[in-house]
């Protein structure tokens, strides 16, 4: 009984992720045309982690992103001297199969939160240059559209962590 | 801003809410004997096989289905690149083995993975025991494991190459329970509570030898 009533939700998802894609393209492109460099200093980043999953298997970045400005921000990326590739991700649930594909961004709206969390966005965190072990602080720097950017440590948890710090 | 034609979507989803509902009467209409037991998962118990399977576990050894029974099974199918959607459900089944306390030693989680390619047995077992220590993770031949599921009504598909290597594998995300005797009994979603599932585990621990 419960599958049926589950099309619900998937179904009311799927349109707000057509429509919200739409909206972040339109954001993203007034980020990008903003006068001079966008402020990343706007944004605050707390309960930054990592799941760290055994040998060398990509891990998941996550954080809180707040945009304190008055301008909408545009999460495209991230660097770290750790992590040789970094990809923005988003895992999708939809007619009981899993995915997860590459996105260009993720909008912050002006004097708004987004998150990078499990089941949804988040940082894809490939080929380590060394191994990560819990408890450990990553710095990784996020990369806003425009080219500002933030550093901000992340802490390492273990695989099956169900929240973050 | 272009509206997609999402009218159509709902009048399925009615449809198959529809179907499943008339599922459950008819169900629930044949269960003359004693009260239906309340499942909070989906019975599935009768339509689909027993738990059948030659894979090979965390040591390359070749592992079948029969050597198992006597275990509730939890069964999901993923990938060990997949680090945000399949260890949220390896979590999530972590929790539920927690919330069993004593008896979680009657219950397996068994991780089965849909990219053999890339799995090999050790890695495969180490993914499956980060999460939960009991846990158990299979690979093996892609042909054994398409027809395993197969037999679920499993979907799995490769993506395209990622740039600078790799890819990623779409795939079911229902999590099976079998009973101690490799029955199909339930299916869950990643949406579940871990109460629910553990509702369920306890119901079907606690009627085992009932039939
Ligand atoms: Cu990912």
């Amino acid at each position: 009984m419960k599958r049926g009533i589950g099309k619900r939700p998937v179904v009311v998802l799927l349109g707000a992720v057509l429509l919200g894609g739409t909206m972040l393209g339109a954001a993203a492109g007034a980020a990008g045309a903003a006068a001079g460099p966008a402020r990343a200093g706007a944004i605050l980043v707390s309960h930054a982690w990592i799941r760290v999953l055994p040998g060398d298997l990509p891990a998941a970045g996550y954080a809180r992103l707040e945009n304190r400005g008055d301008e909408s921000m545009a999460l495209v990326g991230a660097r770290s001297g750790t992590y040789r590739r970094i990809m923005l991700h988003e895992s999708l649930l939809s007619g009981g199969m899993s995915e997860m594909k590459r996105v260009s961004h993720l909008t912050i709206p002006a004097h708004a939160r987004a998150a990078l969390s499990p089941g949804g966005y988040h940082l894809m965190l490939m080929d380590a240059v060394r191994p990560v072990k819990p408890g450990d602080r990553v710095p990784l720097t996020l990369v806003f559209a425009g080219g500002s950017t933030e550093k901000v440590t992340f802490l390492a948890m273990p695989a099956n962590a169900s929240a973050g710090p | 801003m272009t509206v997609p034609p999402r009218r159509a979507r709902p009048r399925r989803a009615t449809i198959v809410q529809g179907l499943v509902i008339a599922l459950c009467v008819a169900i629930l209409a044949g269960c003359h004997s004693g009260a239906p037991r309340a499942w909070r998962l989906t019975d599935v118990r009768g339509h689909l096989p027993d738990l059948r399977f030659r894979l090979l576990d965390g040591a390359g050894r070749t592992v079948t289905a029969q050597q198992f029974r006597g275990e509730n099974v939890l069964l999901y199918f993923g990938y060990t690149h997949c680090p945000d959607a399949c260890p949220l459900t390896m979590t999530h089944l972590h929790q539920v083995m927690v919330d069993l306390g004593p008896l979680a030693t009657r219950v397996r989680i068994r991780f089965i993975s849909v990219d053999p390619a890339r799995d090999t047995p050790p890695v495969v077992q180490q993914y499956a025991a980060a999460f939960d220590p009991r846990a158990v993770g299979l690979t093996g031949d892609m042909t054994e494991i398409e027809s395993l599921a197969k037999r679920y009504r499993v979907a799995f598909k490769r993506g395209p190459d990622l740039p600078g290597g790799g890819y990623e594998v779409t795939h079911s995300s229902a999590i099976y329970v079998f009973d101690t005797r490799g029955r199909a009994r339930l299916i869950a979603s990643p949406a579940d509570t871990d109460a629910d599932i553990a509702h369920d585990l306890r119901t079907l621990i606690g009627t085992e030898g009932s039939g």
